[in-house]
């Protein structure tokens, strides 16, 4: 258990970091460097990064680090004297645990609903295989639909808030590995799926049936990467109580990477 | 949309399609336009039964796509895998372990898994891959830090990881696994390091094994008395290319690595059961059937993963199950597949090794290595190596890769294992390099050169060969329109007419080509696909105007 008084005392003097220093970094390295922080940092600061009291790693500010090398270090070094262990971290998971403290900063704050932390994980599975039919268009290890994204490791990819805003609001914030696309062949059959990849004359999707497909832009009568989600929004289907433990079961799902 | 309507809107999509089931490999010749497993057959013939490529218009081959690699390949990369094709997506590694699946029209890639071998891996002889295998909607790869992986063969997600083998002791898997019924058949490589070589089968489903037969057998095992004293221990015995399947007698057929150490045999004295041998498995239990060992007490560094190809055939008059095995030890061998009986071995290059094999199948041997160093043909590079071969049942030849006339310095030293450390006691010196060739070539002849040979199996009589100047490391390919397609270190891929060796058609890569080529059809459009340097170069006949 970490002391909270030890790391209250450790971040002396704030400074906001440059978000200009080193090389710029994508949507991917982000959401791979939010894998990292839930799978090695919020062990103790928490999915949320907020978990030490006084201590918000996602404010953007750190009393002791300046720039993005100090940062670094420490996350390499750790602080002596503190329960701040230092790790045996590659460089490219140090840059990519920076780089998602950055967006955490930048991002929109989410704000949990009363009671979000009170969730119960066995009755949020009930729903998720009942009530909720969230395999309809999920998989979970290898049981479900392709409709939507693999849930098998949400959990360590997504912070709750997250995962509540999600089943509130899908459209609020699609990333563009989950894309929902749809194309028309010119005999006018409709192909629904996830974008995979795509350029000047070709689209590569995953179909709603799992399979691969890939189709010249030319051959096809239209094509759209659709900005809302398949999926309902659960505002008005789940209480307050059933979304918490419906996000507090998905925050358990760590499977392996996907 | 409410949840009762897209449930609606999705109903069967939660039912998992089994994409590959195994009676699609067992029966692969009924869909030639796929690339379903290594050899593209079970029976390891690497032979397609695609003719829309003749030799009258193979002039008008163009290149389709190519597949570049999205990292700079390290200095002892080599692109070796064999692509997988299944109804219009094609899977390749790129080195070491970069799982890629393409639009295998366009080229254009659905999605990528790269993985990570931990910086432990150790490898004597290059840091590759030599392909994939798939079952159901799932991938199969050896990494080169000892572990066999499964992927999702629809979004590249890992499904499990078993390990073969400690990597900090040498051991690292680059073999294209083979799939036989449910099973995943696998083992390590690492013969430079003295591993203890095995041959394994894992459930495909949860990556559990279900069997293991000891290449190099531990005490109380038949063929532990051919290894003295503790010689067994670090004996080697590696697996590093694909083996073959007879779905009759449900045997499988596979290729052992060499003894280690590899130069000095005083330290392993004995025939060393079953490394340089071929074995035959029954697949249900990993029980040995019979085995066949090519080179005896193996100081050459000889090997014999090379793909053991079946043939059903006549034989002096009567049908026989064959197996037809060009060795690296310079000999092409034709055995019975049921009993193992060696019924016929030729040499196809100059070998001073052995002065031939006598009646019984064993070789006479007339050269060792010494402490002073004793020139050996073939060298340790082999007069043919993992690069596969083909046989085409059309014009009844056997077409292999070979290195001709190349030789080795073969020195033996003392040595103790050492975890981790190369596990040699001694060396080869040759002119030819081991792993590329350098960007330009000033080497005489005189050292060796490459060529495509023709072999005719029932004389064991080379009917022609295609000369190149450099040596080769690429895997050849027949069609049923007798057309051999290969390529060459000079990164020159071609097409040679399969009865006379003439060239029909030839590109330029740019890039050593050290992979077996695939052939394919998508939509009634044959494609052909290679590997070469650090992309995947795909050809087709051009359209008709």
């Amino acid at each position: 258990m970490i002391a909270t008084r030890a790391f209250t005392g450790i971040l002396f003097g704030v400074f906001a970091l440059s978000a200009q220093e080193g090389h710029g970094v994508t949507p991917a390295d982000i959401q791979r460097g939010a894998q990292v922080f839930l799978a090695i940092c919020a062990s103790c600061h928490g999915a949320n990064g907020d978990a030490i009291s006084g201590v918000d790693l996602g404010s953007g500010q750190f009393r002791r680090a300046r720039t993005d090398r100090e940062l670094s270090d420490l996350i390499q070094k750790g602080i002596p004297g503190t329960p701040m262990p230092p790790g045996n971290y590659t460089d490219e998971q140090v840059s990519l645990i920076v780089a998602y403290l950055h967006s955490m900063a930048t991002a929109p704050r989410i704000v949990t609903s009363p009671g979000m932390g009170t969730g119960d994980p066995a009755r949020g599975k009930a729903i998720f295989d009942g009530k909720g039919q969230c395999r309809s268009c999920h998989r979970l290890n290898d049981v479900g639909g392709f409709t939507g994204p693999d849930l098998t490791s949400i959990g360590a990819a997504r912070r709750p808030g997250e995962l509540q805003q999600s089943l509130l609001d899908p459209n609020a914030g699609i990333r563009d590995a989950n894309r929902p696309v749809r194309a028309v062949t010119l005999d006018g059959t409709e192909i629904r799926g996830t974008l995979l990849n795509y350029d000047a004359y070709s689209l590569q999707l995953l179909d709603t049936s799992g399979k691969l497909r890939s189709f010249q832009t030319d051959k096809l009568r239209e094509y759209e990467l659709m900005k809302t989600s398949p999926m309902p929004g659960f505002k008005d289907k789940l209480t307050a109580q059933e979304l918490a433990d419906l996000v507090s079961y998905l925050a358990t799902l760590k499977g392996q990477s996907r | 949309m409410s949840v009762r309507t897209i449930t609606l809107l999705l109903a069967g999509t939660a039912i998992l399609l089994a994409q590959v089931p195994f009676d699609r490999i067992l029966h692969a010749d009924r869909e030639p336009q796929n690339w379903l497993t290594y050899s593209g057959n079970l029976n390891g013939e690497r032979y397609s039964s695609l003719t829309q490529i003749t030799a009258a218009n193979a002039g008008n081959l163009e290149l389709k796509w190519v597949l570049q690699t999205r990292t700079p390949a390290e200095a002892t990369s080599k692109y070796e895998a064999t692509s997988l094709v299944v109804d219009g997506v094609l899977y390749t590694v790129q080195p070491p372990n970069v799982v890629v699946a393409v639009d295998a029209v366009t080229g254009r890639i659905f999605w990528t898994h790269a993985y990570n071998p931990v910086s432990a891996a150790r490898l004597c002889c290059g840091r590759v891959n030599r392909g994939l295998a798939i079952l159901s909607n799932t991938l199969y790869m050896g990494t080169i830090d000892g572990n066999l992986i499964a992927l999702d063969s629809r979004d590249g997600h890992q499904i499990w990881s078993v390990p073969l083998g400690r990597p900090e002791a040498g051991y690292s898997v680059t073999v294209a696994p083979l799939v036989v019924k449910d099973k995943i058949i696998s083992g390590p490589a690492g013969g430079e390091y003295g591993i203890s070589g095995f041959l394994a089968a894992f459930n495909g489903g949860t990556g559990k094994e279900i069997w293991r037969f000891n290449t190099v057998p531990k005490p109380g095992e038949p063929g532990n008395e051919t290894w003295a004293g503790q010689s067994w221990t670090h004996g080697g015995g590696s697996i590093w290319t694909t083996g073959s399947y007879d779905p009759e007698l449900n045997l499988i057929y596979w290729g052992i690595g060499k003894a280690s150490p590899d130069w000095n045999g005083a330290l392993r004295e004995g025939d060393n059961l079953y490394t340089s041998s071929v074995i035959a498995l029954d697949a249900d239990t990993g029980k040995l059937k019979w085995h066949y060992q090519f080179t005896p007490h193996d100081e050459f560094d000889f090997d014999s993963t090379q793909v053991p190809v079946l043939a059903d055939t006549t034989w002096r008059g009567r049908p026989r199950k064959l197996m037809f095995f060009a060795n690296r030890n310079g000999f092409f061998y034709v055995l019975d597949r049921v009993t193992g009986e060696f019924l016929q071995g030729n040499a196809f290059v100059k070998v001073t090794w052995a002065a031939g094999i006598d009646a019984k199948g064993r070789p006479v041997r007339v050269g060792h290595p010494t402490p002073e160093g004793a020139v050996i043909y073939p060298g340790n590079q082999g007069a043919t190596n993992w690069y596969n071969p083909s046989y085409s049942p059309h014009t009844g030849l056997f077409y292999i890769p070979s290195w001709i006339d190349t030789s080795s310095v073969n020195t033996s030293r003392p040595a103790e294992y050492q975890e981790g450390n190369q596990y040699t006691a001694g060396s080869a010196t040759h002119e030819v390099p081991a792993l590329r060739s350098p960007a330009t070539n000033r080497r005489l002849q005189d050292s060796g050169w490459g060529a495509i040979q023709a072999v005719d199996p029932a004389t064991g009589e080379v009917k022609w060969q295609f000369r190149m100047v450099d040596v080769t490391d690429s895997g050849v390919l027949t069609t049923a329109s007798d057309i051999v397609f290969a390529g060459g270190r000079e990164g020159y891929f071609f097409a040679l007419d399969a009865r006379t060796g003439a060239v029909l058609w030839k590109a330029m890569t740019g890039g050593q080509i050290s992979a077996g080529p695939v052939t394919y059809a998508v939509d009634g459009k044959q494609y052909v696909s290679v590997p070469a340097g650090n992309a995947v170069f795909t050809f087709c006949l051009r359209d008709q105007q």
